[in-house]
């Protein structure tokens, strides 16, 4: 736990130290806002109806990159041989990848959060449920992006193939998620929770996958 | 069987090449992925193909409901579960190349990945034919043709991973753990995608449409699972095979390379006195 925290604190401080978060991944993703306005016109009113639904293809796609530097910071100067030679246990340093990645992207959809409702004219309904699901969901991307991020920073043209190896995977939390936010904005009649409790059980799952599966990946990949 | 395979360790990775030995036999190497056992696999696969195009093409009768295009079915359900099949093997090599880290467990997942990948190929080409003459479009976001999509996606990936030149053991690494995670995710997307498409319901390969299959028809069905499960079994043999002997040719390519530079260093001292007199 207290290793955890370390690695996390130590990825915090990074990012902290070098802004890609907020000067590159952030401006991408206002940018994918954007660009979404300019390809489904405002006036048309399709905006507002699949405001949901964008929000998560632009959580994602920001994902990706975030997810691509907090494991290319690592390969570059071979760290994960230091990390190893640490002597702290894998699950430790993927759970402090995993919490670092999540509290990042929880500021980025925090901010686009903000725009879409500026932009889209959104209003935020069920803050309870659009928070929790937001959570849950990005702690699942985190939990499957540490895995897929550790793989691809190992392989020569990673970069290139965490999107086709990580953006399948995680389809159903875009699913999920975006109904969830329906329901949230009052879009949908229903109720969310089966859509949390779904996106809940995708991250138990990868967490527990990733504790497990990190060993190898840290020591013979 | 785990028991079985796992306890003398050397015979996982001994068995193939044993087997490969004795199909072409020789310190040459074989030249041939076949055995008796693969040449009777195919046999049985081919004629069996035949029958099932003369059951599910002539001799079956039309559905009541579904018409003619029933017949799809004889072919569809053994793809999709051949490739399901396939993923599952995959899945369990991927563990067992963690755990022994024996090469036959690694070249035994990828080989029934990329079956599996064409399986899944040919599970959506005919769930669209069937899509265009039930519903006059190629594609309609049905449920199990989204999810067929998206996991062949996926696997498209673990092949992609594999493609990358890396040294053995990152390699198989890496993809077992691909291997693992894809699975698992499965019934994950398979919820995900019946939830989303579960307020407007439309009429399914399988879902809402169930024939009753009866008589040849219900035979018919059986036959095509059966031979395809054949058809998977030839297939994946040989797949293997090829890919035991496309690791040795690669041993052999570095051990002639190194070979060939010690036979140059003599007679290139000899032609070129210069190289020689640098050393």
């Amino acid at each position: 736990m207290h290793e955890a925290l370390l690695v996390m604190k130590k990825d915090l401080r990074l990012e902290w130290r070098s802004k890609v978060g907020i000067g590159q991944v952030l401006p991408f993703s206002l940018l994918v806002v954007l660009l979404f306005a300019f390809a489904l016109d405002p006036e048309r009113g399709v905006l507002e109806r699949v405001t949901s639904g964008l929000f998560w293809v632009v959580v994602l796609f920001s994902s990706v990159l975030t997810i691509e530097r907090a494991f290319s910071v690592e390969a570059n100067d071979g760290i994960f041989d230091a990390l190893r030679l640490s002597g702290m246990a894998p699950a430790a340093i993927y759970a402090g990848k995993v919490a670092a990645l999540t509290l990042q992207l929880l500021v980025v959809e925090a901010v686009l959060a903000t725009a879409v409702a500026v932009f889209y004219d959104t209003t935020w309904r069920g803050p309870v449920l659009s928070i929790g699901v937001a959570v849950i969901a990005t702690l699942g991307i985190a939990g499957a992006g540490a895995v897929y991020g550790a793989i691809a920073a190992k392989l020569r043209s990673g970069s290139t193939l965490l999107p086709l190896l990580l953006l399948p995977l995680l389809a159903p939390v875009l699913i999920c998620a975006t109904r969830g936010f329906e329901v949230a904005l009052g879009r949908e009649a229903g109720p969310g929770w089966p859509w949390a409790a779904l996106l809940g059980i995708f991250s138990a799952v990868y967490l527990t996958l990733g504790a497990l599966l990190f060993r190898p990946l840290l020591e013979d990949a | 069987m785990t028991v079985d395979n796992t306890i003398p360790t050397p015979t996982g990775s001994a068995t193939p090449s044993g087997s490969a030995a004795s199909a072409g036999g020789g310190a040459g190497g074989p030249m041939s992925t076949s055995s008796t056992a693969t040449r009777v696999l195919g046999t049985i696969s081919l004629v069996g193909i035949a029958a099932l195009v003369l059951f599910g093409l002539v001799l079956s009768p039309p559905d009541a409901k579904l018409g003619e295009t029933v017949r799809i079915l004889y072919m569809h359900v053994p793809t999709v579960s051949t490739a399901y099949l396939a993923f599952v093997i995959t899945a369990v090599a991927s563990v067992m190349y963690l755990w022994k880290r024996t090469e036959f467990w690694d070249l035994l997942a990828a080989s029934s990945a990329e079956i599996g990948v064409l399986f899944f190929a040919l599970t959506i080409l005919n769930g669209m034919l069937w899509g265009k003459i039930t519903w006059g479009v190629f594609w309609r976001w049905e449920p199990r043709l989204t999810t067929t999509a998206v996991l062949m996606l996926t696997y498209i990936g673990y092949l992609a991973v594999r493609q990358i030149p890396n040294d053995t053991r990152t390699r198989g690494t890496v993809s077992a753990v691909i291997g693992i995670m894809a699975i698992i995710n499965i019934p994950i997307t398979h919820k995900a995608v019946d939830w989303w498409r579960g307020l407007h319901q439309e009429r399914t390969i399988f879902g809402t449409v169930n024939p009753e299959m009866r008589g040849l028809q219900l035979f018919s069905a059986y036959l095509g699972l059966t031979v395809f499960m054949v058809l998977f079994a030839w297939l994946l043999i040989h797949r293997f095979r090829v890919a035991w002997l496309t690791e040795r040719a690669a041993d052999v390519g570095v051990d002639a390379a190194i070979a060939e530079r010690r036979a140059e260093r003599p007679s290139g001292a000899v032609t070129t006195p210069a190289e020689g007199g640098a050393s």
